[in-house]
């Protein structure tokens, strides 16, 4: 019950995201006040998730584990090759409106969704 | 805050600029009351001129010695009766004073002139003193508005003056009529002003007053514009407009310019004028003005009423040009008879004049739309202020350089010369001149349209021509085109000439053609555009695409291998620019785009628009021709015949009311700093040029200094000495005095004067001088000395800590730029510390083991640095938007500044040596259309507190073949863009990265055409001609600072050179990157050119190798900021003595660093030539003589980019390397 709790805050962090780059790209806010709301973020979801990961662990479901491991190493890949900055987060105000990296970022936010939708479908049908 | 300052500190910095109070100065966004836009409104037409082209005036004066006088003088004449006002004596005055200048003095102002003399003649027709007319139009440009009334009434040709008189009422207008289009003019050479009869001399004026700068830019201009150049000739022989006129007729028959004929036409305008003119008065009134002279007048806003008058048009411009005499053929001979042509064309102008007159009120009254404005500054819609008009702005620099940028090339070169010439003539074409007024540009296009334009309504036919293009592209023309070709050019407009350009795409075989580098500079390609679209395009100096031939689609671009994408130089100091002072800023209701040459008129109600297609409705004002008094003539607008044209923008487009310009220095005044001596020079710069930095009355000034404490400098009035209040505590500052730390400059000068005197004396210092070692931005040492020859890894290029990329973003959101100058012997991780001017849109000096006493050099760089930066032209506040044809996005943008949205970039200041360069992709495919246009529109603060608008419009063709995209490659544009990107991925990735890259982009551009295009099986490695230079660049790419490796280059070297790389403008970065080398021990007259009365000898290019270098000779190498004089063993010991001073080789000094001014044939051809190579760059670059076998040589040898070191191939071994990797 909790990991569908969990899993729907994940969904709704992953939503999040999608909607403030999609804002970002539209024009409608200032990159700085932006990046300012979606830091903080980045290192709760990210430790929601770890949590997950413990408790799949501890519950001994391997294979759902053995999926969200790779999501797990891949978030600590990404915090490691953050840009130099002194606050928690990931996204910096100079570089992400570079067409490039907020392609990218977007790209990353609907994965996310995808794989947390089918995260909660297995923990719902497989719980 | 605002600018200025560099600080180092990162604890001053960032607490200052927080202050919203007192750092803002600058910025705009806060919030437009709709009160203060008023207030700029009135204040700009008065101030405005003064303002935007405060610099511009200041310049002009002098340059324009004369004009500036004039104005007073103008003033001083009264009018006969003529004028009504102010203005015909102003005028007067001013003719006189031009006239008696001689043309010849000022290139392109007696150009200029020149026509006003004409104008005489004319006047003759008219009461007014023909003289005086003249001189009114020469005061005209000078002072615009003013002067224009006057001309007016001088002038049979009224119109013309009238418009200007009007203008002037509006501020420019008078100017801005001329202006504008003498701006299409100057822009455009061809445009003259066909400005009316009389005015063909006012026009002339005006362009020369667009030009004033131009004058001399003009020169230059003139002869890439051909238009303009002749048409000072035309002035000069004014009779030979008959032959001009057939010609021209045949083109322009229509046009007709004969305006001048008119005289009907002229006394409407006069009445008009009149009205105008009462209205001129007042704005006469402004002392400012009339001080500022030129730009004064402009400001003289009020007659705003009076619309522009004829004087756009061009032909009659040229017409006088034309003269004849001077430049026969060429130019166009608009001059139609005066006196034919003119009952027709006079009459309508008459029309248009009344419609004019009645119109313009309207237009006053009128208010901007209220319809949507958006946030941003640049959203904001329609402004609204006066009528419209247009005033040339001229640069100072410009005109000092004396036509040195010119947009030309080509022209600036030859041309500038023949200018001068015709002015004499001018007092000739009495009656005749009016009528050969005739506007060259519209003529040649349409003749016969345009006759029904005027009349009326005829619309039709204009209107139906599809391109609506076509319409500004005419003016311009004309000359070139005979009628009937023209006619089919105009219309065939859009269509691309289908034939290949067989030169561009010669196949070269690189490893067997010896010498790449033509002997003569490289001129940006020009688009395989009609020649109308030509015309009309934007200066490839202010915007340039990679691509000349945009590929149709991305599968094609990614077959070519080539990268996308534009270089911007969107501020550059600009001989001649049309000022529209509009009720209404026509935009596109979707896209927001700004009307512009490349839009199409549908019919006379509705135009379309070029990048998003939309059809959208002609305001009611915008019918209205304030440079034509014509109405329904929507194309003829100068927005629409200029790509280039700069706004006065209303409150619609600010978020608060215009801020004072703020100055804030902060000094590192810690030992190290005060060992250097840097505050010596810095004081004395401050207080040679304390007069002259870029502000109005309001501007604010303070001051900080820092060691290990801050020091506060309390400068408020009243005190009798500065007060200095320290602060230790650095982890909490705050402001002791919040009131007395930046005091109005004006107010406080003495005092200001006062610390400045007091502080070379030991208390005070610098800006940064050595690494950030307390407080909130401290720093490490990063540079491993070991590493800096490594050929492998490259580290810490990115900063860091983000400490100063956030004290930038808060500055930015202050609207405050931060300025570095790093003047360090040590490293100071100028990666780190370039933060905070990169993301406020600031600068970055930076001056190596900076000594004033060991290390003179570096002192005189500084020196320089420091007079340029204070008293260029800035701009506050500002947002720049770039638009582009749907379908084309851009993806990457380069230079100092913060992305606020996708095409959004946020400058807290802009300075005209800013550089910019994006990169585009094709995210739709661009079959159908056959045009892509690029739109930048840079909204800002002028240092006066006007907000204007500066749009510049880039048109170039699509193309679907490969071959087509490879013969539009602009090679130069393509290798700047490629090292910004290089930049980028060395900071992302690696150096080792960013240099595979570069070789990679040549490696598959040349196979990608060699298997693609080229049939040929050779051994050789195959480049069409318009890539041939590709590799030679790329590898002087992969030997500067910034790439190199192998060679032992500092850190901050390395930084420092990539900084300049991303921040440069493409002309200042070319000359960084491939060092223009000439022989100059043997400089001769053959193919020299002509340079307001001076003579300057053009040396060939020479490549850059030392196989080049003979010790019997001397050479000059150009790398943009410095100037390397090397003197082989052997040379010439008479070229010693002459040019050098010193009896012979053993006895130069080790340090010269200066050429002396000795009478000799050899050394007056020398020091020309360094001046006039000094002349076309902002900066003045320090030269240095360097003996063969001193040990500085080593510094020259480094750019000699073809030859073989120790850790790079030479030219013929990195061809052979690239030659093996396409085998592979």
């Amino acid at each position: 019950m909790q990991a569908l709790l969990l899993t729907a805050a994940l969904i709704f962090f992953a939503i999040w995201h999608i909607l403030a780059f999609d804002e970002l790209k539209t024009d409608y806010k200032n990159p700085i006040d932006q990046c300012n709301t979606l830091n903080p973020l980045v290192l709760s979801e990210y430790l929601i998730h770890a949590f997950f990961c413990t408790m799949f662990l501890y519950a001994a479901k391997w294979l759902t584990l053995g999926l969200n491991m790779s999501l797990l190493a891949y978030h600590i890949w990404r915090y490691i090759s953050r840009p130099v900055m002194s606050g928690p987060g990931l996204y910096d105000p100079t570089t992400i409106m570079n067409a490039d990296i907020l392609a990218y970022c977007q790209k990353e936010g609907w994965c996310k969704l995808a794989f947390y939708l089918l995260a909660l479908f297995l923990t719902t049908y497989m719980a | 805050m605002s600018a200025p300052s560099g600080s180092p500190h990162a604890t001053a910095g960032a607490r200052t600029p927080p202050r919203p109070g007192v750092a803002v100065a600058p910025a705009a966004l806060a919030s437009s009351g709709p009160a203060p836009a008023r207030q700029n409104g009135p204040a700009q037409s008065q101030m405005q001129v003064p303002s935007g082209h405060g610099l511009h005036h200041q310049n002009y004066v002098a340059p324009s010695g004369p004009y500036s006088l004039e104005p007073g003088k103008l003033a001083s004449s009264l009018p006969d009766g003529q004028c009504n006002d102010y203005y015909s004596g102003l005028y007067t005055l001013p003719a006189q004073k031009v006239a008696t200048p001689g043309a010849a003095s000022h290139t392109g102002a007696q150009q200029v002139y020149c026509g006003g003399p004409p104008a005489p003649p004319l006047l003759g027709t008219l009461p007014g003193p023909v003289p005086g007319a003249t001189v009114a139009a020469s005061h005209m440009h000078t002072s615009a508005s003013q002067p224009y009334p006057s001309f007016v009434n001088y002038y049979s040709s009224p119109t013309i003056y009238t418009a200007s008189s009007s203008a002037a009422s509006q501020g420019f207008p008078a100017t801005c009529h001329y202006g504008v289009s003498a701006v299409s003019n100057a822009v455009h050479p061809s445009v003259s002003y066909s400005s009316l009869p009389p005015g063909d001399p006012y026009t002339q004026v005006f362009t020369s007053q667009s030009a004033l700068a131009t004058g001399p830019g003009r020169k230059g201009s003139f002869p890439g514009q051909n238009a303009a150049p002749s048409r000072p000739s035309a002035l000069a022989a004014p009779l030979p407009p008959q032959h001009l006129q057939q010609q021209s007729l045949a083109g322009y028959s229509a046009l007709s310019w004969s305006v001048p004929g008119l005289p009907p036409t002229q006394d409407k305008l006069i009445r008009n004028h009149s009205g105008p003119l009462a209205s001129a008065s007042s704005s006469p009134a402004n002392p400012v003005a009339d001080s500022l002279a030129g730009p004064s007048m402009q400001n003289a806003p009020p007659p705003r009423s009076s619309p522009v008058v004829s004087t756009a048009l061009p032909g009659a411009l040229s017409t006088r040009v034309l003269p004849a005499g001077k430049h026969p053929g060429e130019l166009v001979a608009l001059g139609a008879q005066p006196q034919e042509l003119p009952p027709q064309k006079g009459m309508q102008y008459g029309d248009y004049v009344n419609n004019q007159a009645s119109s313009a009120p309207t237009p006053l009254s009128s208010a901007s739309d209220d319809e949507e404005e958006e946030e941003d500054e640049e959203a904001g819609v329609d402004s609204s202020s006066t009528t419209s008009s247009a005033s040339p702005v001229p640069n100072s620099y410009d005109v000092l350089e004396g036509g040195g940028y010119p947009d030309m090339h080509s022209s600036s070169a030859s041309s500038p010369a023949p200018d001068p010439v015709p002015e004499p003539q001018p007092v000739p074409t009495p009656t005749a001149p009016q009528s050969a007024k005739v506007a060259k540009p519209f003529g040649h296009s349409y003749p016969a349209l345009q006759p029904g334009y005027q009349n009326a309504a005829a619309p039709p036919t204009s209107g139906v021509q599809p391109g609506a293009v076509p319409y500004a592209a005419f003016q311009q023309y004309p000359q070139q085109y005979p009628g009937v070709n023209q006619l089919s050019s105009s219309l065939g407009g859009l269509s691309l000439q289908s034939s290949p350009q067989p030169e561009s795409l010669r196949p070269v075989n690189l490893t067997q053609e010896k010498d790449v580098l033509p002997p003569t500079p490289i001129w940006a390609p020009v688009p395989n555009l009609n020649l109308d679209l030509k015309k009309l395009n934007c200066s490839p100096d202010s915007f340039r695409c990679t691509l000349t031939n945009i590929p149709q689609t991305q599968a094609l671009l990614n077959k070519a291998k080539l990268p996308l994408g534009l270089l911007l130089h969107p501020f550059r100091d600009l001989t001649q620019l049309p000022v529209i002072t509009s009720n209404i800023i026509v935009r596109c209701r979707s896209c927001r785009t700004y009307i512009n040459p490349f839009v199409s008129f549908i019919d006379q109600r509705r135009w379309k628009c070029n990048l998003c297609y939309r059809v959208n409705d002609v305001p009611e004002e915008f019918m209205y021709n304030p440079l034509t008094r014509s109405y329904g003539e929507p194309h003829k607008r100068p927005e629409v015949q200029n790509s280039t044209v700069e706004f006065i923008a209303s409150s619609d487009y600010m978020l608060r009311p215009p801020q004072a310009a703020v100055y804030l220095f902060v000094l590192d005044v810690s030992h190290n700093a005060v060992e250097a001596g840097y505050l010596t020079v810095l004081c004395q710069s401050l207080l040679e040029n304390l007069d002259k930095l870029p502000g109005d009355s309001r501007t604010r000034i303070g001051f900080m200094t820092f060691d290990s404490t801050i020091h506060f400098y309390n400068l408020q009035e009243g005190l009798s000495q500065p007060q200095m209040l320290i602060v230790s505590d650095i982890d909490d500052v705050f402001l002791p005095t919040p009131d007395g730390l930046l005091v109005n400059l004006y107010e406080s000068k003495e005092l200001i004067k006062v610390l400045l005197n007091a502080l070379p004396s030991g208390r005070v210092s610098v800006f940064q001088t050595q690494l950030p070692s307390l407080g909130a931005g401290l720093l490490q040492s990063r540079e491993d000395p070991n590493q800096r020859s490594s050929t492998k890894v490259v580290q810490h290029l990115g900063p860091a800590t983000d400490f100063y990329k956030k004290l930038a973003l808060d500055c930015s959101g202050q609207q405050t730029a931060m300025d570095l100058f790093l003047l360090s012997s040590q490293y100071s991780d100028l990666a780190s510390l370039a933060c905070m001017s990169k993301y406020s849109a600031g600068c970055i000096y930076y001056y190596p083991s900076f000594h004033c006493t060991h290390n003179p050099s570096q002192a005189e760089k500084l020196q320089k640095d420091l007079k340029r930066y204070l008293t260029r032209k800035i701009g506050f506040e500002a947002v720049m938007r770039i638009r582009c044809t749907k379908g084309l996005s851009m993806h990457t943008f380069h230079g100092n500044f913060f992305v606020r949205s996708t095409d959004l970039l946020s400058l807290a200041n802009i300075n005209p040596d800013a550089g910019f360069a994006v990169q585009l992709s094709i995210e739709e495919s661009l079959t159908d259309t056959s045009l892509v246009c690029f739109q930048t529109a840079l909204l800002y603060t002028s240092s006066k507190g006007e907000r204007r608008i500066r749009v510049h419009t880039l048109c170039l063709p699509v193309v679907s073949s490969l071959a087509e995209v490879y013969a539009g490659v602009d090679v130069q544009a393509a290798i700047c863009l490629l090292a910004n990107m290089a930049v980028d991925r060395s900071v992302s990735s690696s150096l080792s990265d960013a240099r595979d890259a570069l070789v990679n982009a040549v490696v598959d551009s040349l196979s990608a055409y060699g298997s693609a295009v080229s049939n040929f099986q050779h051994s050789g490695l195959i480049a069409p001609a318009s890539l041939k230079l590709f590799p030679l660049y790329v590898l002087a790419l992969l030997k500067q600072k910034a790439f190199r490796t192998g060679t032992s280059t500092r850190l901050d070297d390395r930084v420092y050179a990539m900084c300049q790389i991303k921040s440069q403008p493409l002309v200042h970065l070319m000359k960084m990157i491939h060092p223009n080398l000439y022989r100059i021990d043997r400089l001769t007259d053959e193919g020299a050119i002509h340079v307001s009365d001076r003579v300057v000898p053009q040396p060939p290019l020479q490549k850059l190798s030392a196989e080049r270098l003979t010790r019997e000779g001397a050479f000059l190498m150009d790398c943009g900021s410095v100037f390397y004089i090397w003197i082989g063993k052997s040379c010439d010991n008479n070229f010693i003595e002459d040019v050098l001073g010193y009896p012979n080789f053993a006895s130069i000094p080790q340090k010269m660093t200066y050429l002396p001014d000795l009478d000799t044939l050899s050394s007056e051809r020398t020091r020309s030539f360094v001046a006039w190579l000094r002349d076309s760059r902002p900066l003045s670059p320090v030269l240095h003589v360097v003996k063969d076998e001193s040990p500085a040589k080593a510094e020259f040898f480094q750019h000699l980019v073809e030859d073989r070191t120790e850790a790079a191939f030479s030219y013929y071994e990195f061809l052979v390397h690239v030659q093996r990797h396409i085998c592979k």
